[in-house]
């Protein structure tokens, strides 16, 4: 437990001394709602939709999560190159015990973020359904943001420096964002994008803040639980694995 | 074998990285209480020789015995016995001194009650006790090197090893770090295994050397002995008559460039 535990704390302290990186990664959250919510929103109320701002808000919450989560996890990769990996694999603890606390660490961290971008969501008019939903928003969005540091750690373990960085950035995260219901509501799409926003992960996390925090449902709560679970549990699985193989 | 005297025993230990034989074939004991060095040009297979003592590396071949444990079949024994401080730093420098021995102190579980005072007299022996509170990305090349040994020693180790300690530092700065572990070795009867391609570092720290090359053992012995042996004056004159070439000196670039690059990226 206290190998757990301080790996978590060592994510969480990091996190809070870099001030100029917590402000700075909201930049990207507030150009999207100022850009999308404010530019797109006349056009989607006219189509009969409603408040764009108000379908936006769940999907750029979790976006940030998202960038958050990848990079907490990618985080092994400067480990690795700055020494202190070596640190931790000669320490007599197990590595299942390392890759849980620093994926636990990283997800609380992108959880954090979560929460500053919901408070900018609110200053620009965001109204979700009242106080009650604060305790599901926040497991969907902790879950969110385990699965994608999983994610992050698993990617990282096979990496051995930030030469693949860009590909990741270009091929995953972006899709992943770009293609999973964040910025559009899914129904009526082309069979081939649908087919993509339907295996992709994070369409089922924005359905469920979404659905949890203004009542627009597309999957249901149900089955966005069962698949963000599942899929949490399978990288976590797989980067735990991949993890331990790691020789320096 | 007896236990009790040899605390490092190494029986015909092979590396294979494909073809490519990096350690081929090294047997080697080292005494309690032994200073101990590994001496030879970069590249000889002396890193690769501690990371397969430490266990971040599986053997291709042949037995050790850290401390009576083996390091494949025993990794938390063989990780419990040794401290170590790696040729490149491995400390967080977004973390105060502090907090990183402290982070070392939990992973290998100092007693609580003991763990403050420990860290408070380890930082003071390496003299950084005044600076604990400051991140670590402000100490220079020396201070990281001692808060590096004093936290190698915060678990009250068996064996300390150090590969190429005082790479890239300034003579004075090598001068002072050795003085340090000197002395642990004195106070503690630690044993201390290191490796270098620092002729006179050997010469003048270790109690035994080994001449290492092309991840071979070519000798053992003390400096006296090897220069005995090949009828050479100097320990230079024995290696360079031992190997057949002088140790080949080797910029120190190409990590440092990394760590540039990867500085700029991060912002």
């Amino acid at each position: 437990m206290s190998t757990i535990y301080i790996l978590w704390l060592r994510q969480i302290k990091k996190y809070f001394r870099s001030r100029s990186r917590i402000v700075g990664s909201l930049g990207q959250p507030l150009l999207f709602l100022v850009a999308f919510g404010f530019g797109f929103g006349s056009i989607y109320s006219r189509a009969g939709e409603g408040n764009y701002i108000q379908f936006l808000s769940p999907g750029i919450i979790l976006m940030s999560v998202l960038f958050t989560a990848v990079f907490s996890g990618i985080d092994i990769i400067w480990d690795r190159q700055f020494g202190f990996l070596k640190e931790t694999l000669v320490a007599p603890v197990s590595r299942m015990q390392i890759i849980l606390g620093k994926t636990l660490g990283g997800s609380t961290v992108a959880v954090f973020q979560g929460i500053i971008v919901f408070a900018l969501t609110l200053l620009l008019g965001f109204k979700p359904q009242g106080a009650g939903v604060i305790l599901p928003a926040f497991l969907i969005t902790f879950l969110v943001a385990l699965l994608f540091t999983s994610l992050g750690t698993a990617i990282a373990s096979t990496l051995e420096d930030m030469q693949g960085f860009q590909l990741i950035m270009n091929f995953l995260v972006m899709p992943t964002v770009f293609l999973s219901g964040a910025f559009f509501p899914l129904p009526d799409l082309p069979p081939a994008i649908a087919f993509i926003t339907n295996i992709n992960p994070l369409s089922y996390g924005v359905d469920g803040l979404r659905g949890v925090l203004t009542g627009i449902h597309q999957f249901g709560l149900g089955t966005d639980l069962l698949v963000i679970s599942v899929i949490t549990a399978i990288l976590l699985f797989i980067g735990s694995f991949l993890f331990s193989r790691i020789e320096i | 074998m007896d236990i009790n005297k040899n605390i490092i025993e190494v029986n015909n230990l092979v590396k294979k990285f494909k073809d490519f034989r990096a350690v081929d074939g090294i047997s080697f004991n080292v005494k309690k209480g032994e200073i101990f060095a590994f001496l030879g040009p970069n590249g000889a297979g002396k890193s690769t020789t501690i990371k397969m003592l430490t266990t971040l590396l599986a053997p291709s071949e042949g037995k050790m015995l850290i401390n009576g444990f083996d390091p494949v079949k025993d990794q938390d024994g063989v990780r419990h016995s040794f401290g170590i401080v790696f040729q490149d730093p491995s400390l967080d420098d977004d973390l105060t001194a502090f907090e990183n021995m402290y982070f070392h102190a939990v992973l290998y579980k100092v007693d609580k009650n003991i763990r403050d005072s420990r860290i408070e007299e380890l930082m003071k022996f390496v003299e950084l006790w005044e600076r604990r509170n400051d991140l670590v990305k402000t100490y220079s090349g020396g201070m990281k090197r001692r808060l590096e040994i004093a936290r190698g020693l915060l678990h009250h180790p068996k064996v300390l090893f150090l590969d190429e300690p005082t790479l890239g530092l300034d003579p004075q700065t090598r001068n002072h770090t050795w003085s340090y572990i000197k002395n642990v070795n004195q106070k503690e009867g630690m044993t201390v295994f290191f490796t270098s391609h620092y002729m006179e570092e050997a010469d003048k720290i270790a109690d035994r050397i080994a001449i290492v090359d092309h991840g071979k053992i070519v000798a053992i012995g003390t400096s006296g002995e090897l220069q005995k042996k090949t009828k050479t004056k100097s320990l230079e004159d024995a290696f360079l008559s031992l190997t057949g070439h002088e140790i080949r000196e080797e910029t120190v670039g190409g990590i440092d460039r990394l760590r540039q690059r990867s500085r700029i990226w991060r912002r």
